[in-house]
């Protein structure tokens, strides 16, 4: 038995046969042919076999209600209809007596690399596409069967890299887990991994071509592969396995039952999303609402400030699609760490405290309007709740809510229908909740944004690795923030959630239950897992126990951080 | 000879489905239809350079259509224009 380490993308266990994918290498020849006419004729031959797989590839995307995608493989075979930049220059080619495998790298890697330089970066991740039809053109002309590069019995893939093409171009259904040598956590592989919840190492370096059809255990719980294992791993992970399956299988029936605790208490279980993509993942996991939409998407995806139109479509696409489920909506939270070339926002020496999120809005306010007249548009077709990122004084939230009325006005006089919204503001500094009483008496509701709120309470820059010894993401001072915000919020009839990572956090939502927090914004993967633990609480022991004015949270002393050198050296 | 300019409204500007579109619509013309943003020019049928155009929202564009059926080419492209750019 061999043991080999990785980086996990996914939980979970894969057992069985290994299959290495290897993409092929082709040796090109340079020499020159005396058929120009078969040459033309295996050119036009294969274009219209790769045309066909594309399109067949469209079909399938499309089926599988993957509209993105699928659009990408319709400008493939578009593509290869372009006599202009493909098929003449490579005809050219053919005609001083090259061979057609010759003629496609010419031509095609040409356009790739035109398309490569554009300034634009829509266009410029265009030459991955020609880069694409290149290979699968070549993989024509040379005959290579790439169906088989998979197999044909359901097996762990492993491979060096997966192009996003390769990986759409699996058969799922054969796959049971996938392990890389490279790649990164934010790949495309990677992403689909975790949205399909395919047990996956990546960076895996000891990937050998002799693994092929070995038998072997996937061990994403220990990020870890073993290769030939032996018989007590097997039984012991088989039995993991098994346990798994039948946990996830339990989990799904808990869709449409409520999230209340043994003695009756409730709480909101909704969904973080990033756009209009995530509303199926949304209705998958039975969420009861969207706590947190990150509206960034509209800004990012664009290359321009996009329009109140646009911005409108996205907004009303989710509350439609999610109606009457409520949808909160934060503000555009550009800034720190999020930049945008056409806002020309100056380089700062320290961007987390400093022009961002709203107070970009506040500063450029018709930029602000825009967004506020589009969600104010979206609001007549669903449940919203318009939230202001970044807040630490009062005059803020006011002023907030003076331009919304005054975008209310201007469409109610254009005779814009305009629907009914909560509002609501992140707490995320330390100002804020600490002023939470304050500013409850300008809102219907706050969250509480556990990722900013820890870094600004402990002074912790979140992406520096060289603070993982300092950094506790269970700080006291941070929890008494947080449960002196849901105090002050009840004391206001403002209701209260979390939507940081600390509100999937396992070890903490029993806590934030008992302290009364109304609802917890979470990935929607966790919404199950989340109401299953919230079945099983049983908070009447606190009740009945816990004298009415307590005066500080139950919370230890500072405590040994909990990162990893914290417990090598604590 | 037939001329229209047209400023895209799209927030990606012409890219590569929509693109193909009008490729594809061009194609069904006898006319030569052009594609004309300052020095820049792509053949409506050129998928590729079309793209490589890079134009984008708030950009206006100048079309030129010459041919035996330039007065249906040039009203069918701006109607195409109008309904996905």
């Amino acid at each position: 038995m061999q043991t080999f380490k990785g980086t996990k993308i996914v939980n979970g266990i894969a057992i069985g046969k290994i299959k290495v994918y290897k993409a092929p290498v082709y040796e090109i020849s340079e020499e020159l042919v005396s058929d120009i006419a078969a040459e033309l004729e295996r050119y036009e031959a294969a274009r219209l076999k790769v045309q066909e797989d594309q399109n067949a590839l469209y079909d399938k995307e499309m089926k599988a209600g993957h509209k993105d995608t699928a659009g990408i493989f319709e400008a493939h075979a578009l593509m290869l209809d372009d006599d202009d930049t493909l098929n003449d220059p490579c005809k050219e080619i053919m005609a001083e007596g090259h061979t057609a495998e010759y003629a496609v790298r010419q031509a095609f890697d040409e356009a790739a690399q035109q398309f490569s330089e554009m300034e634009d970066e829509y266009f410029r991740a265009r030459s991955a596409d020609v880069i694409d039809l290149k290979n699968s053109m070549l993989d024509v002309l040379f005959g290579a069967d790439t169906s088989s590069l998979q197999g044909t019995e359901p097996a762990i893939l492993v491979a060096e890299d997966l192009a996003p093409s390769e990986t759409v171009k699996l058969d799922k259904s054969l796959l049971l887990g996938l392990v890389t040598r490279q790649g990164s956590s934010n790949s495309h592989t990677a992403i689909l991994a975790r949205s399909m919840n395919w047990p996956t190492l990546i960076q895996c370096h000891d990937v050998a071509d002799d693994w092929d059809g070995k038998f072997a255990i996937l061990d994403g719980y220990n990020s870890c592969i073993y290769i030939e294992p032996e018989q007590d791993i097997i039984d012991k992970l088989t039995a993991k396995q098994k346990e798994d399956r039948e946990k996830e299988a339990k989990l799904q029936e808990l869709k449409g039952q409520p999230s209340v605790t043994k003695d009756g208490q409730k709480v909101r279980l909704y969904a973080n999303i990033g756009g209009p993509k995530d509303i199926k993942a949304v209705l998958e996991n039975d969420a009861e609402g969207v706590g947190l939409f990150r509206s960034e998407f509209v800004y990012l995806n664009s290359k321009e400030d996009p329009s109140e139109e646009a911005q409108f479509q996205a907004y009303k696409q989710v509350l439609e699609g999610l109606a009457p489920r409520l949808v909160v909506i934060r503000t555009c939270d550009i800034g720190a760490d999020k930049t945008i070339d056409y806002m020309h926002l100056d380089k700062e020496e320290n961007p987390a405290l400093g022009f961002r999120a709203v107070r970009i809005c506040l500063s450029r306010p018709d930029f602000f309007k825009r967004q506020l007249r589009a969600l104010l548009r979206a609001s007549a077709f669903g449940n919203l709740g318009i939230m202001f990122p970044m807040i630490i004084s009062r005059w803020e939230v006011q002023e907030c809510k003076k331009i919304l009325e005054e975008c209310k006005k201007e469409l109610e006089a254009e005779g814009q229908k305009v629907g009914k919204y909560e509002i609501g503001i992140m707490i995320e500094t330390p100002a804020a909740a600490l002023c939470a009483d304050e500013l409850a008496e300008e809102v219907d509701f706050f969250s509480l944004g556990t990722n900013d709120l820890t870094q600004y309470t402990c002074a912790i820059d979140r992406q520096s690795a060289n603070l993982e010894r300092f950094s506790d993401t269970h700080h006291p001072a941070l929890l008494r923030l947080i449960r002196e915000t849901i105090e002050a919020g009840h004391r206001h009839n403002t209701w209260v959630g979390i939507c940081g990572e600390l509100g999937a956090d396992p070890t903490l939502s029993e806590e934030f239950l008992k302290w009364g927090v109304d609802e917890l914004s979470v990935n929607p993967k966790s919404i199950l897992p989340l109401r299953e633990r919230v079945r099983n609480m049983d908070l009447s022991k606190y009740k009945t126990e816990a004298p009415k004015a307590e005066a500080k949270p139950e919370i230890k002393a500072a405590e040994k951080p909990k990162g990893l050198f914290g417990r090598l050296f604590g | 000879m037939k001329e229209f300019t047209y400023v895209i409204t799209d927030p990606v500007g012409i890219h590569a489905r929509p693109a193909g579109l009008l490729v594809k619509e061009a194609k069904n013309f006898k006319s030569t239809a052009t594609f004309i943003k300052g020095e820049k020019s792509a053949k409506a049928t050129a998928l590729m350079k079309l793209m490589g155009m890079g134009i984008k929202q708030g950009d206006e564009v100048l079309i030129r259509v010459e041919g035996e059926d330039e007065e249906a080419c040039a009203a069918a492209l701006e109607k195409f224009m109008k309904e996905n750019f």
